[in-house]
């Protein structure tokens, strides 16, 4: 190394072979006072009014389990085939519309107006869920084996044509189910509220439910990648998908299997979304957005990634619309631009991402 | 290729386009009032916000999808400082509101383009995405900037007069600035900057290594594509006479990243090309009662159906046809199969410039 410094200097011109770029120490000190800054102020807002911050923080946990389940499928996807799926946004909407079409009509449009006081049983509620989750898995498969397929490796052009299926998804299913703003009932089966521990604060349940079923999806995700054949014959794809088709693996299978996971998770979302929050027209631009910053923050195609984008972005979210300074709450969007330049500011690939 | 083809060639690439200008520049003569602004002068702005994608695309690789959010920030900024309804109570002159609109767009363009420019590829795509869709949340929220439901009425420089009852002024200020853009960015590709944003595009680690700034002349050159996005949002702003968050959406972003592939992405006359079918399809299914409603599934199918058929776009096939009949018309054994552009996400490096 000195030898190294010592012959660039002799050039006239002192080059630094090793360590920090320069500039990075300025950027990494300017990142830690943000940080710090925003810790100092949320941590004086939750001395001022401590319920607030329980209720506002566990809003930002449930959004951020909900964002994870939307991203995961989206990260899925990429992580194993390079597509970047936009029309991700538009299936979950068509499941969001769906399953509320479906409950309707399995209620006689009795149960979909109230949220808190539901009348839908329990398989008014998982029927849909389910129908739901298939149907746009199928178009998910649909969608890869006759248009993706047979354009792999051609990043932009698959990007341009699910931005296509995209527009007809959402076009279509606003033509068909009218985008009306509701949400589903979510089954009677499940109290409304939970008494929280430690206080006498109450919760929605639905909320706390979604974010089980966050962490089941996730901890199901990384089981079935670490631990089966089939996670196996993904994570080698990731690699090299050559060598793995070379090897005798039917790589399409996994392709198409992998395709379809990834469209339910949409669904899935969906669904969740559509009971949690309500289904809305703008969905599909909504979660097409959260599932790109998920994954922009998180690093593409890493589950663990798409789980701290989801957390910070849900938390940021939460927090921003509740604790920015009264006059200015509808300024919270710029807190997420301002996530994303940070992250990208030091790691343009995002925070579990791999570089290249 | 040998000189009669070149000429055959040159003449195909030529003839249309002379044709084209010709036709426009006394078009105020040809067609109604009513087709000539709603249909030609806003084919020509959206061509202007297509234009900057697509030299985004062509000379420096960056597919960028925030090119509509520009506009907006240099339509918002325009809109909000020249006297309107709904906007900030600033009353700036005009041309000092629409000079600060690009400035402030310009500018952004600079901030997105340092945050972005170290990401390539399908990643650049993303995140330019994401921060164009981050900018139509931020206007639809703050409506302090964007009233409620848009700024309206904005006061327009009394060159532009009404863009409705008097549409030629108008016509003739989106032309100039076409011609102005067009002929800019083919300047441009010959200088050495314009020749270093395609080393860039080409072999961006090659370019490092030979002690380019690589991220530095990918943010200029993402400023520059802002400027151009920010006449468009000018324009925009002058010929609707408002903007509203409505204006900047992601069926915005679709719609100008529609018309840059239809016109073919690798190829600056697309974004007129692409502009004036958009335009001229809008305003023909308007009438048909079949669709009604449902445009986007129109445009979805087309957007579809030319990314699967022809990934060059009009201007693509245009390129096929005149390679044929140079050949034909010159006998010349046929070349070798051009490479397939937009799957390689740069273009072909030997496809003939019309020069």
């Amino acid at each position: 190394m000195s030898g190294q410094t010592a012959t660039a200097a002799g050039l006239g011109r002192r080059v630094r072979l090793t360590g920090l770029p320069p500039g990075t120490l300025a950027l990494r000190v300017a990142v830690t006072l943000v940080i710090a800054f925003v810790a100092v102020w949320v941590a004086y807002k939750a001395y001022g009014d401590p319920r607030t911050f329980v209720i506002v923080g566990l809003n930002g946990l449930t959004l951020a389990g909900l964002y994870f389940v939307v991203a995961s499928g989206f990260t899925l996807i990429f992580g194993l085939m390079r597509v970047v799926n936009m029309a991700h946004g538009s299936l979950y909407m068509l499941a969001g519309f769906f399953a509320l079409e479906l409950q309707t009509t399995l209620t006689g449009g009795e149960a979909t107006s109230a949220f808190g006081s539901s009348e839908a049983g329990l398989g008014d509620w998982l029927i849909p869920l389910v129908v739901a989750c298939l149907a746009v898995g199928v178009i998910g498969l649909v969608m890869q084996q006759l248009f993706l397929r047979w354009n792999q490796g051609q990043e932009l052009r698959q990007a341009l044509i699910t931005i296509a299926i995209g527009i007809i998804i959402a076009d279509q299913t606003l033509a068909h189910f009218g985008g009306i703003a509701e949400s589903l009932a979510p089954p009677d089966a499940f109290p409304d509220s939970v008494d929280l521990p430690f206080s006498n604060l109450t919760y929605p349940f639905f909320r706390i439910f979604v974010l089980l079923v966050a962490i089941a999806v996730g901890l199901s995700l990384w089981a079935m990648i670490q631990r089966t054949r089939f996670g196996m014959i993904v994570r080698a794809g990731v690699d090299d998908r050559q060598m793995v088709s070379a090897l005798g693996i039917n790589i399409q299978l996994v392709f198409a299997s992998a395709f379809f996971l990834g469209a339910v998770l949409a669904g899935l979302g969906g669904v969740l979304g559509g009971t949690m929050i309500s289904v809305d027209k703008a969905n599909d631009t909504q979660y097409l957005l959260i599932s790109l910053i998920v994954v922009i923050i998180g690093g593409m195609g890493s589950l663990a990634g798409a789980a701290i984008g989801a957390l910070a972005l849900g938390l940021v979210d939460s927090f921003g619309d509740v604790y920015l300074p009264a006059g200015y709450t509808n300024y919270s969007i710029l807190l997420i631009f301002g996530l994303l330049v940070l992250v990208l500011a030091i790691r343009p690939q995002g925070l579990l991402g791999r570089p290249g | 290729m040998n000189r009669s083809a070149l000429t055959v060639e040159r003449a195909l690439w030529w003839g249309p386009g002379l044709l084209f200008v010709l036709v426009l520049a006394v078009a105020p003569l040809l067609f109604s009032d009513f087709y000539l602004s709603q249909v030609i002068t806003k084919a020509l702005w959206l061509g202007i916000a297509a234009a900057s994608l697509i030299f985004l695309a062509a000379y420096v690789g960056m597919v960028s999808l925030g090119q509509v959010a520009l506009y907006g920030i240099a339509g918002f900024t325009m809109a909000n400082l020249a006297a309107a309804d709904g906007g900030s109570p600033i009353a700036w002159s005009p041309w000092a509101a629409t000079l600060a609109g690009i400035v402030a767009a310009v500018g952004a363009g600079l901030f997105i383009g340092a945050i972005a420019s170290r990401s390539y590829g399908i990643y650049f795509l993303m995140i330019t995405l994401a921060v164009g869709v981050l900018t139509f949340y931020f206007f639809a929220q703050v409506t302090q900037l964007s009233g409620f439901g848009g700024v309206n009425n904005v006061t327009r420089p009394g060159i532009v007069s009404n863009p409705v009852r008097d549409p030629q002024n108008l016509f003739y200020i989106a032309l100039i600035a076409s011609a102005a853009v067009y002929l800019f960015v083919r300047y441009l590709a010959r200088t050495p900057f314009g020749l270093a944003l395609q080393g860039v595009r080409d072999d961006p680690s090659r370019m490092r290594a030979l002690g380019y700034n690589v991220p530095l002349l990918r943010m200029l050159a993402f400023g520059l594509g802002a400027l151009i996005a920010s006449f468009a949002g000018i324009l925009s702003v002058w010929w609707n006479t408002r903007i509203s968050p409505g204006s900047i959406d992601l069926a915005r972003t679709i719609d100008v990243l529609v018309i840059a592939v239809i016109g073919g992405l690798y190829r600056l006359e697309g974004a007129w090309v692409g502009a004036f079918a958009f335009a001229a399809l809008d305003n023909w299914t308007r009438g048909l009662d079949i669709i009604g409603q449902r445009f986007n599934t129109v445009v979805g199918v087309i957007f579809l159906a030319i990314v699967l058929v022809s990934p060059g776009g009009l201007m693509g096939i245009w390129q096929s046809i005149t390679d044929f009949l140079a050949r034909r018309l010159s006998g010349r054994p046929p070349a070798q199969p051009s490479a397939d552009p937009a799957g390689e996400a740069r273009p072909a490096s030997d496809t003939p410039q019309p020069s």
